[in-house]
């Protein structure tokens, strides 16, 4: 599964990245994590909001920190 | 904490009763101890603590024990409500009801939005080429960009708190004409060969996430975050302000504002405006400071420009905008919203 985290790096980018590499390790799904942080690539993905959640190429979530429930119902 | 937090949320997800119990006695509590913070803060400083009465420390930490509690309590209880009006709202909404918007009507509309819609200002970039992309007009895109950072819940709360309802309504008019304005004027410019190519360019389609059903239980959760977030980020910068605003209440005499900042200094506005827009604080640092300016016969609408060019205009905001905005374009933003804040300085000082 190929996950992205979008955003520029601010306090809310970096809690989604840390909840879902939590989420990961307690399901043991079998993950890629991947961070992007370039505006003109954040723009490329079609985000208009940060912190964006990305996987396998479907917007998950964008402009607020998913929930932990959330996140594990679309990783599994 | 976590674990507090943790019971609150179990408690919140349970049956409506107790969460309306919940609720109603949180207020009832809050209300109580709003009202006697006079007394506790006179009795702290006078009788717990060994200040004297008229001395100027004792005097400063009167007001530090007075507004600390205070300015926090209603914080939390205006973050609160607003997240809860907030989680009607969502960025796509908003670009939704703004993209194909007439001129002047989308302006008033992007203003008001920018109060109400949640957006994290270091998404700024992101929904701009969101908005322009989606066909919103590039200066209704500027209204919004100016209302939301400069009309705020924690300005608000703390202006209603700290200086009383008119100055708050004042505030709230006046942000929002000058982002109508601002807005309309930039787009009555036509600048918007002064957008960086590559926005053009980036032909990605919107993306779109479907909206979770909310319920009122969502809702007050959501607000609850808010709290937790908001007041858990600002309260360092409001303690150091208060501290700012108490060290001036004690120390410095009565009326010797009013030479520097008063009325009758009419450079005293431009001059406030040029200190205030490479500065960059938020409202809860720089209100309680504001408070104290006013106590020692600084003029209203001169403490309001100095506002107004610390919250709305900011090196860090520009320097992110820079991404997407030509020098120009961004020299024209600065240039007429400190124009607008400086009329609305000098409005003030003439008609109060």
């Amino acid at each position: 599964m190929e996950i992205k985290v979008l955003g520029p790096g601010c306090a809310k980018c970096k809690k989604t990245e840390k909840l879902i590499l939590q989420v990961i390790n307690e399901t043991c799904v079998d993950a890629n994590v991947e961070k992007v942080t370039d505006m003109m690539d954040i723009a490329s993905y079609g985000v208009f909001g940060t912190p964006a959640v990305i996987i396998d190429n479907n917007v998950k979530c964008m402009g607020k920190v998913p929930k932990k429930d959330q996140i594990k119902a679309w990783l599994i | 904490m976590e674990l507090n937090t943790n019971r609150i949320n179990d408690t919140l997800n349970h049956t409506p009763f107790v969460r309306i119990a919940l609720g109603a006695g949180g207020i009832c509590l809050w209300w109580i101890l709003y009202n006697s913070l006079t007394k506790i803060s006179a009795w702290l400083t006078y009788d717990f603590l060994p200040f004297q009465q008229g001395s100027h420390l004792g005097s400063a930490v009167e007001f530090f024990l007075y507004d600390t509690p205070k300015v926090l309590m209603l914080l939390t209880l205006i973050v609160f409500f607003v997240g809860i009006i907030r989680s009607f709202f969502t960025p796509e909404k908003t670009r939704a009801f703004l993209s194909g918007k007439s001129e002047f009507a989308g302006n008033i509309l992007a203003a008001l939005l920018g109060i109400v819609t949640p957006f994290c200002s270091c998404s700024a970039v992101p929904l701009f080429i969101g908005f322009i992309t989606a066909g919103v007009p590039l200066g209704v895109t500027f209204s919004f960009l100016i209302a939301a950072p400069m009309v705020n819940e924690i300005a608000l709360g703390l202006l209603y708190g700290l200086l009383g309802w008119k100055v708050a309504a004042i505030y709230l008019v006046t942000g929002l004409v000058i982002a109508v304005l601002s807005g309309w004027i930039i787009g009555r410019l036509k600048m918007e060969n002064h957008i960086e190519e590559w926005v053009a360019l980036s032909t990605a389609a919107a993306a779109s996430v479907q909206e979770e059903e909310k319920n009122w239980n969502d809702r007050i959760l959501y607000g609850w975050d808010a709290v937790k977030e908001i007041v858990g980020k600002v309260w360092i910068y409001m303690i150091l302000g208060i501290a700012v605003g108490a060290g001036i209440h004690g120390f410095v005499p009565e009326g010797v504002m009013a030479s520097i900042m008063g009325k009758d200094s009419w450079w005293s506005v431009p001059f406030s405006v040029i200190i205030g827009v490479p500065m960059y604080s938020n409202a809860a640092g720089i209100i309680p400071v504001v408070e104290a300016l006013l106590g020692k016969g600084a003029a209203l609408g001169t403490v309001l420009a100095f506002m107004m060019s610390v919250i709305a205009l900011s090196l860090p905001e520009m320097v992110i905008l820079r991404k997407v905005l030509k020098p120009r374009l961004i020299a024209v933003f600065i240039g007429v919203v400190a124009c607008g804040i400086l009329m609305v300085g000098y409005l003030f000082n003439i008609i109060i």
